[in-house]
């Protein structure tokens, strides 16, 4: 199972130790006649993929709707504890299908010093509202700077099209299972509205 | 080959007064991160080395008693930074042994794929930075560019080059991409051409050899008492893998061998690390003939529900499911009372995770057995004797990193 490494003694002829600079030097020329593979960064960049892990950013959805609800997981869960949320209440909401949305970040700052792009946020966002972009190059000239509010958040995000639009499919389904349980009078979403 | 370099000790006793200090390190550039060696020397034989560690002590295995399960993920990736996705996978084995999860087939194959990229990696760098060390600058540059097509493979595997933080608790953070396999089946085509290239600039050329051979010869004894581990215990003769003395992630369905060293010294440690290299690859390539397919995190069953996030889609859609997400967010994992072991065979050596639980949403103890840590030690030892240039040969042929060794 075990393979003893091949260990030989130097022959004479690798024992005068020019052949050796005539072959190190035959591979090295060899390289000069073979494509480059550096990049001349910032002129060329290297190719980012969309599952790339870059810098967080909040997202909004098509119809330009601004999507955190302010639930606090992403910051309960972010290791270093770079993310810090203060929830407030949703401004009123003038389409019916967001108008059961109680909650939305008075502030949300993630300080991008201590943030180690791991992806947990995204991962366990419930709302699809916080991703990480494909933004690698962060520089400032303040530690300040590097922390991100809620607007610089946005702006890093952008905009994101979703498969499923959470809010609105469930007001489009209104016999679906979570409709049914929750009494009309009861609702304070369809009171608001 | 051997040199008589060995100074007498009892001269080397009466020239204590001649004898001088010097510190090598921790800015050193040839010392690999911020060891620092507090060398005495006569002239320029060594007398004793004193290796001075703890200057990247970031108390990692507090940090681990006072995060969740999960939360501990991103921290493994910092221990040997040379080979984030092996310890990812080394912590969450060792976490599936305590709570007795599985990982389903496909997430196996697919952290194999990781330990086995991240073992290239690593020895491309140790290999590379050894001859740098000696004074062959090209073996540098050459390692670094199979560094960087494996790097662009990790990237795919888990959105990040270094920072990888992709496996979980019961399998792994995503599924490959479809344009991975066509890469990597590149890079293993390609691979074994490279190390022929690095072995036809080193391996016969007698300066390396002269600079090598005979160099910090470990014998078998010592090896065993130091607990060394990996590639600098089996250079000394030991045939020890924790990949075949118990194998985990089905290795026993891999093919591949153990390479062992005959004299233990420098040279054998890289013939070694080569030899690991050419095996690596051919278990790549295994896993990329026989991967199966199936899911890629273990949701079975109820006490999944408890330990792995649902399904996006799910959450999205289905209430049980972001009840569910909520609760692995806020309360994570409930680990069963108890306390386990798991060693993996890091490129390094064997990464071993001890995990002590009492019930509670984090470790109670959580122990980190830090290959480079036991394989430093031996510093201390062997160099006495040495001429000072043949630190820098040790140094690369031990090949250890300091985030591991000082957590």
């Amino acid at each position: 199972m075990a393979k003893v490494v091949d260990r030989r003694k130097l022959n004479f002829w690798e024992e005068l130790y020019l052949p050796a600079i005539a072959s190190g030097m035959k591979r090295t020329f060899a390289q000069m006649f073979k494509p480059a593979i550096t990049l001349q960064y910032p002129e060329q960049r290297p190719e980012i993929f969309d599952d790339y892990r870059g810098a967080p950013g909040l997202v909004r959805d098509q119809d330009g709707r601004e999507k955190c609800v302010s639930c606090q997981l992403c910051e309960y869960i972010c290791p270093p504890r770079a993310i810090v949320i203060v929830p407030g209440e949703a401004p009123d909401q003038p389409d019916y299908d967001y108008s059961e949305i109680e909650k939305a970040p008075k502030e949300f700052y993630i300080d991008m010093l201590r943030c180690i792009y791991c992806g947990y946020c995204e991962e366990i966002c419930p709302e699809q509202a916080i991703f990480m972009t494909d933004l690698y190059e962060l520089n400032a000239g303040s530690r300040q700077e590097l922390v991100h509010d809620k607007a610089k958040l946005y702006d890093v995000g952008g905009l994101r099209v979703d498969a499923i639009q959470k809010w609105k499919d469930k007001n489009a389904s209104p016999g679906s299972e979570e409709r049914k349980n929750v009494p009309p009078s009861g609702n304070p979403g369809d009171g608001a509205h | 080959m051997s040199r008589a370099r060995t100074l007498d000790v009892e001269v080397a006793e009466d020239r204590r007064s001649e004898s001088m200090m010097i510190n090598m390190g921790p800015q050193h550039p040839s010392t690999h991160g911020v060891l620092r060696l507090v060398l005495e020397l006569d002239g320029e034989e060594v007398i004793s080395c004193a290796p001075v560690i703890g200057y990247l002590h970031r108390a990692k295995e507090k940090v681990g008693e006072t995060f969740s399960w999960h939360k501990f993920i991103p921290y493994t990736d910092r221990l040997d930074y040379l080979a984030p996705l092996s310890n990812n996978v080394a912590y969450a084995l060792a976490c599936e042994k305590l709570m007795a999860v599985d990982c389903p087939p496909r997430a196996q194959a697919i952290r194999v794929i990781c330990h086995e990229l991240s073992r290239i990696s690593a020895h491309l760098l140790g290999l590379g930075a050894y001859a740098m060390d000696l004074g062959a600058m090209t073996i540098f540059l050459w390692t670094f560019r199979e560094r960087e097509q494996i790097y662009s493979l990790i990237e795919r595997i888990c959105g990040a080059r270094f920072t990888t933080s992709y496996t979980r608790i019961g399998g792994v953070e995503r599924d490959l991409p479809e344009d991975f396999w066509p890469k990597c089946q590149a890079f293993v085509n390609e691979f074994p051409g490279r190390v022929d290239e690095y072995e036809a600039l080193l391996s016969r050329n007698k300066i390396w050899v002269k600079r090598t051979q005979g160099i910090g010869v470990i014998t078998k004894e010592q090896a065993l008492q130091f607990g060394l581990t990996g590639p600098n215990l089996r250079g000394s003769g030991i045939e020890y893998d924790v990949r075949k003395a118990n194998p985990y992630l089905g290795y026993e369905n891999y093919e591949f061998e153990v390479p062992i060293g005959t004299e233990g010294d420098c040279y054998d440690r890289y013939l070694c690390r080569l030899f690991e290299m050419r095996e690596s690859a051919k278990i790549l390539q295994q896993v990329i003939d026989t991967i199966p397919d199936g899911p890629i995190l273990n949701r079975d069953g109820d006490e999944a529900l408890k330990t792995v996030l649902p399904e996006k889609e799910k959450v999205l859609t289905n209430m049980e499911a972001l009840i569910h997400q909520f609760m692995v967010g806020t309360e994570s994992i409930h680990a069963p009372v108890g306390e386990v072991y798991f060693g993996c065979e890091n490129p390094k050596g064997e990464l071993g995770f001890y995990l002590r639980s009492k019930g509670g949403l984090e470790a109670d103890r959580l122990r980190i057995r830090g290959p480079s840590f036991a394989n430093l030690q031996i510093l201390e030892e062997l160099t006495p004797g040495h001429s000072i240039a043949d630190i820098m040969a040790l140094l690369g042929s031990i090949d250890f990193v300091m985030g591991e060794c000082d957590r």
